[in-house]
């Protein structure tokens, strides 16, 4: 018989949902494992700062209870990678949290493996003092201050810490930050696959059935041979077709063709795309590249201050003709006013940003002759140390934006629109990636320690 | 002539990464996939004038097997960053729509 395994994708992130009819079909045919990707570095740096799930706890949890529940009955291994969103430690443990009351409120048991990526600052720093960690997208050199000042960084794990904790008998496996197709990717390689279809049906998964038609968040089911992969929705609304599968090769990635991962590249230039029915695609022609040094991706984030902001609009053509001469002032009054009470320009960031003008594109906008009847504002300020201080600038710059007179002006009771009582809007700490590297590293589970527990 | 907007199948903004930004226009076939390619109208050059950015600085490459060309550069500001205007990097593919293809 030939040699496949068969895996089963819910959706693109854990807390996304998918339809329970989805989850079914896909168990009804008999998977070797089923899994979700948690997360993505897309949302931006808050959730790996804060600690905070990008899904809701609730939503997370609606889940996560349908994937445990299929996977013991069926006594299947269940991989969650970059729990929580962001893959560090308070992230994990929600996850973790959340399995065990579920386990112990349904009368659930299965060994669970924790597989951690969040990183200690000290080895960090000791591993680039050995010249080994280097920055990608143009990012500068790591330096002890920025490693110091981070507020957390997690290492992007392949597949082989899911491999060790498969191996080691854990049916439920959670992990910190992964690479998303390294649950699926560990899968087809323990199975004894090529790395080459083994990552491709992992680019494919971790994003459930968005590499279908319609495009949606719902189940995924992929088959991995020797030499191709098979795609099929689970759900008969939606079809997976040749156009839509390599279509999803361009997903959030800098090549087309070239895939970098941990341990090499998956070179999809050579694919074929054959349907083999009316809803199920068969892929092959991809190829591994194996690195000659492996290197795991590192994620860093530091707080950049404390954000409020302020939403408001403008009915007022007076003002709309002098727009910027009008944002000139308000920035010139709350630069005064806010250096009275102790908030000197150095210490914070005033944005007012325009939309019907270029809120979308800033100044990567082309069109610059048109501007609409009216126009939304979001006032914002960044405060480097507190919330308080963000606030209290804030506050000045909406006064100023609904007072501040302006030649010609007819609507003297006020400039602006706000929808809301209270107007502004306490944000939160702000963080921004500060680590965006890769570190070379001697063994691919060695930034990964994996914990063992039975539920 | 035709504009991107009448002719694709789908053009879209979204990050590669914090710190770029990657742009896929696609085609339904073969056939308009290698007219719109022989015309040269989607090229580094077209980019670097559309967003402003240093034509070495854009990675573009066809992708014939999808019937595609991709076209990726640094964003203005990193992902979530002070004066960031889009954090998932999907509404940046508009100036691309009204491009003439002489096809």
């Amino acid at each position: 018989m030939t040699k496949e395994i068969r895996l089963l994708s819910t959706s693109a992130i854990l807390g996304y949902g998918f339809p329970e009819a989805s989850l079914k079909a896909g168990m009804a045919r008999n998977p070797d494992m089923i899994g979700v990707d948690g997360g993505s570095v897309d949302p931006g740096p808050h959730y790996l700062g804060s600690g905070k799930p990008f899904c809701s706890p609730i939503a997370i949890r609606r889940d996560l209870k349908l994937m445990l529940h299929a996977a013991i009955a069926a006594k299947i291994p269940l991989v969650i990678g970059t729990c929580g969103g962001a893959g560090g430690e308070p992230h994990l443990q929600l996850v973790a949290d959340m399995a065990r009351d579920i386990a112990r409120e349904d009368g659930l048991h299965f060994k669970m493996a924790l597989i951690h990526a969040e990183q200690s600052k000290d080895e960090i720093r000791r591993r680039n003092a050995a010249g080994r960690i280097r920055g990608l997208a143009h990012q500068p050199n790591l330096t002890d201050a920025v490693i110091d000042r981070s507020s957390r960084i997690v290492g992007m794990m392949g597949p082989e810490p899911f491999i060790e904790a498969l191996d080691n008998g854990a049916q439920v496996v959670l992990a910190g930050r992964g690479s998303d197709p390294a649950p699926w990717a560990a899968a087809a390689i323990r199975a004894q696959l090529p790395p080459a279809p083994a990552w491709y049906a992992g680019k494919m998964l971790e994003c459930g059935a968005t590499p279908s038609i319609p495009k949606g968040h719902d189940c995924l089911f992929v088959t991995v041979r020797e030499d191709h992969v098979e795609c099929e929705p689970t759900n008969p609304a939606r079809r997976c077709t040749p156009l839509s599968i390599a279509n999803h090769s361009l997903h959030e990635n800098a090549s087309p063709i070239h895939h970098i991962e941990p341990g090499g590249m998956l070179d999809t230039s050579a694919c074929r795309f054959d349907a083999v029915s009316d809803r199920a695609v068969r892929i092959s022609g991809m190829t591994w590249n194996p690195a000659t040094q492996y290197t795991v991706k590192l994620e860093g984030v530091e707080l950049a201050g404390y954000r409020a902001i302020c939403v408001a609009g403008t009915r007022d053509p007076l003002l709309i003709g002098r727009l910027d001469n009008f944002l000139d002032s308000v920035r010139a009054e709350v630069a005064t006013k806010a250096a009275n009470f102790g908030a000197t320009p150095d210490t914070y960031q005033l944005g007012i940003r325009v939309y019907g003008r270029d809120g979308v594109m800033g100044v990567r906008e082309p069109v610059c002759d048109s501007l609409g009847h009216e126009l939304g504002f979001v006032i914002e300020v960044v405060h480097r140390d507190s919330q308080e201080m963000a606030g209290a600038v804030l506050g000045m710059a909406r006064a100023n934006m609904l007072h501040t007179d302006f030649p010609g002006r007819l609507c003297r009771e006020g400039n602006m629109a706000f929808p809301f009582s209270p107007s502004d809007i306490d944000v939160g700490p702000v963080y921004r990636f500060s680590v965006y590297h890769v570190a070379e590293v001697d063994n691919p589970t060695e930034l990964f320690p994996i914990e063992y527990e039975t539920v | 002539m035709a504009t991107i907007r009448e002719t694709a199948r789908v053009c879209k903004s979204k990050n590669a990464g914090p710190f770029e930004l990657t742009i896929d226009v696609v085609f339904d076939n073969a056939d308009i996939f290698n007219r719109v390619k022989a015309t040269g109208v989607l090229c580094p050059d077209l980019f670097a004038r559309l967003y402003n950015v240093p034509a070495e600085h854009v990675l573009f490459t066809p992708y014939d097997a999808a019937f595609a060309f991709k076209a990726t550069f640094p964003r203005l500001v990193p992902a979530g960053e002070f004066g960031d205007t889009d954090v998932y990097g999907c509404q940046q593919h508009a100036p691309l729509l009204d491009v003439d293809l002489p096809i």
